[in-house]
């Protein structure tokens, strides 16, 4: 009811690892980025699409954090977040701007049909590309929000990789 | 033409991008785009002559009808030999002008030919919105040559009073044009003259087109800004603000008034302004001692005789208009051009300074007496046949409502025309030199053949034009036709016989000579008549005025709408969405729908209300975050109802994420919120919240009945059949997203990013620590291996 912030509250909650998020999540975290993936693949034809691939990469990402804290979820990608963001618009916006330079209009969407080993038949359009930067652009934007706002877990394993057992200080925020 | 334009854009783009190193020469290399306009209008004259105009066009928004249309007839083709001619010689005249070199020359001589391209374009444009769109550049190049000296605050002071009142009028015209067009069916001023529109929207539509005129000729009460502009380099004056960018108001009344002459108020309108303008502007040329400032009174009161001949609507009259600006073009270029030498040579040109000049200056004194005998309208000069021509056409032809009066104001105002182009060249014969002041003319040196050459040059076709007028027989007459079509124009004569027109021209000199004679007498006259007239504001005090008010206005504004309370800046957003569109959809509420399709929505809504009046009594940050979850769960339930998956699966994933999003940003906050006194008391935030439902919920029901009211296919419809076949996906929604409306998803990205970017660099500097001076690195952040850099980067 005061007017502390509530930083240290959960943080000192939170310095107990929780074994079986942990654990669970070795079998949860790969498996919500191949629904991920399904959801930008299949996007167009059945339920998803890049914006919702991308929040459900951001959901894994969350439950990464509640684990492992910042440090957790910058080591899953060891690409600068706002890498995501600038690239994920140059590929929405070359598949926008492409077709104008062939001389169709702003995105003017082709396909081709491919015949694969495993999958045989399968019908890509140029969607897809579009699709995928703005996958990333929601990727970008929920990694820069866990690094801008999140906070590290002092004794979480994939914070230090020194492998030292000395706890860290947990530093007050103003 | 297209040719052209292209040609002057390329030449001024490039002087002002690598010109510094060509130093004065830049001129010279600016010379060559007029000198190629003026030979190929040559080549295109005799065509044009004979009636034949040349056309171009350029499919620029074929959907809105909005092409570049060209268009050279023979009053364009006045037009184009004025703008080019003069500024081939005005080019000229700064290599001698700009003997010192200065910063910022470059880019004068660039923007020189940016302006002198605009100017063409506005000239040769047949289509309303391509003129506007040139009328603007002339205005915006006007500005920067106005305050090219940019380290000088008078001009800057002075360019942005010349963009605010020409810009204000260019949306004044624009809205004008635009009325017009849409009235007339078509924005080709060719196709308008033959089928000119009429009606209550038109004639407001050719008030606001005249006001437009009106800011960018001079003409009071907006004439402020022209002898503020004087502060501009000689050239620049001599050309824009008095050659050619101030006619161009002139130009467009000229072409309407044949459409518009007998429309609503138009003649009345221009008849008042232009006899006022005329007038006034004469009287205050009297008082100067800045030579300069002479003539640009003496430019706003003869670009009112202008609008007084071009603007009535009677060809007879308008022909003496056309002679006017050609002889205008001449002479007043030729006295700004000497203003020019004097000011450059001597370093003053206030007339009380100026006496004592030595025979080498002959030649500068012979252009400033021919050149203002011109203005005076003293034979056997162009400006007097000009005069005598307009004369005679109020004389002969001014039977309508209001004539004779405009003619009794022209005779009078000519009388001070003749007066002021008087005191011009005692002036600069050194007449009103006193020995109080310091000496400055008498040890200065004559200036050289290339920068009084083409003053000397234009004062010789005022010469030869009046001499021989039948030189110009073909060109007046054919702009005459070129406006009013069937027209049978009067040829040239330097002597038309004994007639009242040269009656009132003998008047008018006779009158002048005595004003000039008894000039001391005359100004105290005047100097005690302007001191009883200080109570009226003058049109500067007027702009100022309106400046004053709209810094005042903007300021109050500001200071209630955006106070820095966050509650209050949300009231005023929500209150302006929901009541402003709501308020005028509510009306289109046709029948209310089904409320209960299916029992499951019961229950979820009544989740969806318990949440969200939970969320708005709890105590707890986080527990209202929690509650707005709760709120787009049993949302994303009503999706899943309706047979959405894609918005469930959205609106799920969404209100995860955002709410673990809230917890980590709420964590920096206080645990509650405050109980002091709030921002706004709670009535008020509920009835701003009630509001804002309430016009969710017109905006859901006008939304799903605008789709019952029309018989076409609804958009819906016609996506959900071309999805497959054009968007090549099965997924409406998606094909949507990334097709049909893939446009506004690109955008929506940018967005995200912008605000990504923007969130992050926010809440760094927030977490910094006191002791961390560097920024923080992403190399930092990802070197998790380094104990002390890592955590320090992250704050």
């Amino acid at each position: 009811m005061s007017d502390t912030p509530i930083t240290d509250g959960p943080m000192r909650a939170r310095s107990r690892r929780m074994v079986l998020l942990d654990t669970s999540m070795k079998v949860l975290y790969p498996s919500i980025l191949v629904l991920a993936l399904y959801f930008v693949f299949a996007g167009h034809n059945r339920p998803g699409g890049g914006f919702v691939g991308g929040l459900v990469v951001g959901g894994a990402l969350a439950l990464r954090y509640v684990s492992g804290g910042a440090a957790a979820v910058r080591s899953t990608f060891r690409v600068p977040p706002h890498l995501f963001l600038g690239v994920g618009l140059l590929l929405s916006a070359l598949t926008a701007f492409i077709p104008l330079v062939l001389g169709g209009s702003i995105l003017e969407h082709g396909d081709v049909t491919l015949h694969l080993p495993i999958f045989d038949k399968v019908k890509v359009t140029s969607a897809l590309s579009f699709d995928l930067g703005v996958d990333l652009i929601v990727i970008g934007l929920v990694l820069m929000a866990f690094v801008a706002f999140g906070e590290d877990v002092p004794d979480a394993p994939d914070a230090s990789d020194d492998g030292s057992d000395a706890p860290r200080k947990v530093r007050m925020r103003r | 033409m297209f040719f052209l334009l292209a040609l002057h854009l390329a030449i001024g783009i490039g002087i002002v991008a690598g010109g510094r190193a060509l130093g004065r020469q830049a001129f010279l290399v600016a010379a060559v785009a007029p000198l190629a306009t003026v030979i190929w209008a040559a080549t295109q004259a005799p065509s044009v002559l004979d009636g034949e105009p040349v056309t171009e066009s350029f499919a620029w928004i074929p959907q809105l009808g909005i092409d570049i249309d060209l268009r050279l007839d023979a009053f364009a083709l006045l037009m184009v030999a004025v703008i080019s001619g003069i500024g081939l010689l005005i080019c000229i005249y700064s290599l001698g002008y700009f003997s010192h070199l200065k910063p910022g020359l470059a880019r004068l001589a660039g923007v020189l030919v940016l302006f002198a391209g605009s100017m063409l374009g506005v000239v040769l444009s047949d289509q309303l919105i391509a003129l506007f769109i040139f009328w603007e550049l002339t205005s915006v190049t006007s500005y920067l040559l106005i305050g090219n000296d940019d380290t000088n605050p008078r001009a800057r002071a002075a360019s942005m009073q010349a963009i605010f009142i020409t810009g204000a009028g260019g949306l004044v015209l624009l809205a004008g044009l635009i009325i017009v067009g849409q009235a007339g069916g078509s924005y080709r001023i060719s196709e308008l003259l033959a089928d000119p529109p009429s009606g209550g929207a038109v004639n407001v539509g050719i008030i606001l087109i005249l006001i437009g005129a009106f800011t960018k000729s001079a003409q009071a009460p907006f004439s402020s800004w022209l002898p503020a502009a004087m502060v501009a380099p000689t050239p620049v004056s001599a050309y824009l603000h008095s050659a050619t960018m101030v006619k161009a108001g002139v130009y467009l009344v000229a072409r309407l008034a044949p459409m518009f002459a007998m429309t609503g108020n138009w003649r009345l309108v221009v008849m008042v302004i232009g006899a006022l303008t005329m007038s006034i502007s004469g009287l205050r040329a009297l008082r100067q001692h800045d030579l300069k400032l002479l003539l640009a009174y003496g430019t706003v009161s003869q670009l009112a005789f202008m609008m007084l001949l071009l603007g009535v609507g009677e060809y007879h009259i308008a022909e003496a208009g056309i002679v006017l600006i050609l002889a205008h073009a001449l002479f007043k270029a030729a006295l700004f051009m000497v203003v020019g030498v004097i000011d450059h040579q001597t370093g003053t040109r206030d007339i009380r300074e100026l006496h004592g000049f030595g025979s080498s200056w002959r030649l500068v004194q012979i252009v400033a007496i021919i050149s203002a005998a011109s203005m005076a309208g003293i034979p056997p000069l162009l400006g007097f046949i000009a005069k005598e021509k307009a004369l005679d056409g109020y004389v002969e032809h001014g039977d309508f409502a209001g004539g004779t009066a405009v003619l009794v104001v022209i005779v009078l105002s000519s009388i001070l025309t003749f007066a002021y182009s008087a005191r011009f060249v005692l002036g600069v014969l050194g007449h009103f030199g006193e020995s109080e002041h310091p000496v400055v003319s008498q040890a200065a040196h004559a200036p050289r053949a290339v920068f009084i050459g083409p003053a000397a040059l234009l004062t010789g076709l005022t010469v030869l034009f009046g001499v021989a007028p039948f030189l110009l027989d073909d060109l007046v007459e054919g702009a005459t036709r070129a406006l009013y079509p069937g027209s049978e124009p009067k040829p040239l004569e330097l002597f038309a016989g004994f007639n009242p027109a040269l009656g009132l021209s003998v008047l008018i000199i006779v009158c002048g000579t005595l004003l000039t004679v008894f000039r001391g007498p005359a100004a105290e006259a005047q100097r005690r008549a302007s001191e009883a007239l200080r109570p009226v504001p003058s049109g500067e005090q007027g702009y100022l005025a309106v400046l004053k008010a709209i810094s005042i206005t903007a300021t109050r504004v500001t200071a209630t709408v955006q106070n820095g309370s966050l509650p209050i800046y949300i009231a005023i957003i929500m209150l302006t969405v929901s009541l402003i569109p709501a308020a005028s959809l509510a009306s289109e509420i046709g029948s209310l729908p089904q409320w209960v399709e299916e029992p499951v929505h019961i229950v979820l809504v009544a989740v969806i209300v318990a949440a969200a009046i939970g969320a708005s009594v709890v105590h707890h940050r986080i527990a209202a975050a929690l509650m707005l979850g709760a709120v787009g769960y049993a949302m994303a339930g009503l999706y899943v109802a309706r047979g959405a998956p894609d918005l469930a699966l959205t609106q799920f994933s969404i209100e995860t994420l955002s709410t673990v999003l809230f917890v980590l940003v709420l964590r920096f906050l206080p645990r509650s919120w405050r109980h002091g006194a709030p921002a706004i008391a709670a009535p008020m935030r509920i009835a701003v919240a009630a509001a804002v439902g309430v016009a969710i919920f017109v905006f859901a029901l006008s939304a799903s009945n605008s789709r019952s009211s029309v018989d076409e296919p609804s958009m819906s419809e016609v996506m959900v059949e071309q999805a497959l076949p054009k968007g090549k996906g099965h997924n409406v929604v998606n094909v949507i997203l990334v097709d049909f409306r893939g446009w506004d998803t690109m955008g929506e990205i940018t967005v995200l990013v912008v605000a990504a970017v923007g969130a992050v660099s926010l809440a760094r500097p927030g977490r910094k620590r006191a002791d961390d001076d560097e920024a923080p690195v992403f190399e930092e952040i990802l070197d998790a291996g380094d104990e002390p850099a890592m955590p320090e980067a992250l704050r």
